[in-house]
């Protein structure tokens, strides 16, 4: 009996954790309902009235079509590049592996401000000017290391000794990686792609620091919007990223087993 | 040399040379510029001297916001860990058939724009959002608590940040763990309690010491939370690199503060890795 209701006491504060973080995150797709001025309790009404103006809104939809295309070219460098260095990684021994695994990871544990101020300082002794390149390149470095932690994490458990039969058939690596490796590897890939573009598309505070007027993306337009107050446009616009980014991978998931059941 | 040995470096190269010339030469840059003297008339000069660190340190100003920083980051780590090790125990002792779709959800807060959950906190703690709303029509108070723009409201954001963090560290070291040993104990006489304590918790420690360390070093670097969350007194370190760097253009100054968040950062990183080693944390992670 004891022991049951330790058990219920995890339970319920388990439930409660979950509670706490998601009151906020509802509130915020409650609200971008509400037809009010501002976006606030009571809720007067259901309408679709932000959503409207968002649409009309030139200003966010550069912002969006920005973030897309930043997004999108973030997840296909992060992985082109990140897929040869998990098969090193995975696949040969050399000299300091170990050290330069970690240097590749680093990216995750040094704070953004500090990536942000750098690499601002970089492209001011070049005496380049802020650019969408400059953006790519940052949100390339960012993203490499989370593309790197899902695709080694999936190479270890493909077996070499696929690659080796493919070999000893006569295929040459380079056939060997396209025939073998890669449909093997593809769901990492797929995922390590997607997790880019989520960071990408989520990204402020570095983005901040390299973005310019024109090429804002839509967190930094979301972080100018606050400046004024929360209104229940800024509601309406995180409602449609919380979807976004939510439905995203949810949607790549299922479709991702529905394939591998079909298989 | 065997032969073999161009291949992984030639795979490497690449993403190293990505990253040794976007994030290695960059932050020696930031190094370097620190020791640069800042001309009156606004542009920077060569130099080798300390004077930006000694602005720093010369003042209570400066060194009070990263000591508040530091503190906010133990905080935040403490209540990452009161919040987080139950739900993470939870995850490995769970029967349920839900457990994939909480386990989901523990991870969706990832997917969700982090400037998002931040500024959804002004909607709960807002002086017409739902905590007030709720306790005005029950009566309880008759005027609005102010709950934003202090550091409460700050820490509301850092925890729901930081929080899936701590969860799958201690999660992926608990999920590590042989369940027969717990059995083991308690068919030897200890019970569930006894067993947890002597078992299954010091067993755990690897991942809620990958999480701490991930937690406190992520909270250290954080310019959001304070800035949308927090109040005028309630800035942390990086919030201070902003306003230098975007705000006065004063790059060596900034660039001293960028350098001693770094050096801090990097002598608690270090010890952690000299003594518990690195690898724990990027466990979770994929």
């Amino acid at each position: 009996m004891k022991i049951f209701s330790g058990w219920s006491l995890i339970r319920g504060y388990t439930l409660l954790v979950y509670l706490w973080m998601f009151t906020p995150i509802v509130a915020v797709v409650l609200l971008s309902f509400n037809p009010q001025q501002f976006g606030s309790f009571p809720m007067d009404g259901f309408s679709l009235k932000w959503y409207g103006k968002l649409l009309h809104n030139p200003t966010i939809l550069t912002a969006f079509k920005n973030s897309l295309v930043l997004g999108s070219l973030t997840a296909v460098f992060a992985t082109a590049i990140g897929i040869p260095a998990a098969m090193a990684f995975v696949r040969y021994d050399f000299w300091g592996k170990e050290g330069l695994n970690t240097l590749l990871l680093a990216p995750i544990m040094i704070p953004e401000v500090v990536l942000g101020v750098a690499l601002l300082l970089f492209i001011r002794w070049l005496e380049q000017p802020k650019s969408f390149l400059l953006l790519l390149i940052g949100h390339v470095v960012l993203t490499l290391p989370y593309v790197l932690l899902v695709v080694q994490a999936r190479l270890v458990g493909i077996r070499r000794e696929y690659e080796e039969a493919a070999l000893s058939l006569g295929a040459n690596p380079f056939q060997t990686f396209m025939e073998i490796t890669f449909p093997l590897l593809a769901p990492a890939v797929f995922a390590g792609m997607l997790f880019a573009f989520t960071i990408s598309f989520d990204d402020v505070t570095a983005t901040l620091f390299w973005a310019t007027a024109r090429n804002q993306t839509v967190p930094v337009q979301i972080f100018g919007m606050l400046r004024n107050s929360i209104s229940p446009e800024i509601n309406a616009l995180g409602a449609v990223m919380i979807v976004l980014t939510v439905s995203l991978p949810l949607a790549a998931g299922y479709l991702s087993r529905k394939f591998a059941r079909g298989n | 040399m065997n032969n073999k040995n161009w291949k992984p470096w030639a795979l490497l190269s690449p993403s190293l040379s990505a990253v040794f010339l976007l994030l290695v030469v960059p932050v020696c840059f930031v190094v370097v510029y620190s020791f640069w003297l800042r001309a009156p008339n606004g542009s920077d000069i060569p130099a080798f001297q300390m004077g930006n660190y000694a602005k720093f340190f010369a003042d209570t100003f400066y060194p009070s916001l990263l000591l508040r920083t530091i503190r906010v980051a133990l905080e935040t780590v403490f209540i990452c860990l009161a919040m987080g090790y139950v739900p993470a125990y939870f995850f490995y002792r769970t029967e349920s058939r839900f457990k994939p779709v909480l386990m989901i959800l523990i991870m969706l807060p990832f997917w969700i724009s982090f400037i998002i959950r931040t500024l959804s906190w002004i909607n709960i703690l807002g002086d017409s959002g739902l905590i007030n709303h709720l306790l005005m029509k029950v009566g309880i108070i008759s005027s609005p608590l102010s709950m934003l723009y202090n550091e409460g409201a700050v820490l509301m954001g850092l925890l729901q940040y930081l929080l899936p963090f701590m969860i799958l560290n201690i999660y992926v070291s608990l999920d590590g763990i042989d369940k027969s040993l717990t059995e083991a104990a308690t068919s030897l006489g200890c019970t569930e309690w006894q067993a947890f304590r002597e078992v299954t918790l010091p067993l755990s420690l690897p991942g809620v010491s990958a999480g701490c360390l991930l937690v406190f070093v992520l909270t250290c670097g954080t310019y959001l939370p304070p800035m949308i969350l927090g109040g005028p007194g309630n800035e942390m370190i990086a919030n201070l690199i902003f306003k230098r760097i975007i705000g006065t253009l004063d790059w060596p100054f900034g660039s001293a503060i960028s350098t001693i968040l770094l050096g801090l950062l990097g002598v608690i990183v270090y010890t952690y890795n000299r003594y518990l080693g690195i690898n724990q944390i990027f466990k979770s992670l994929r």
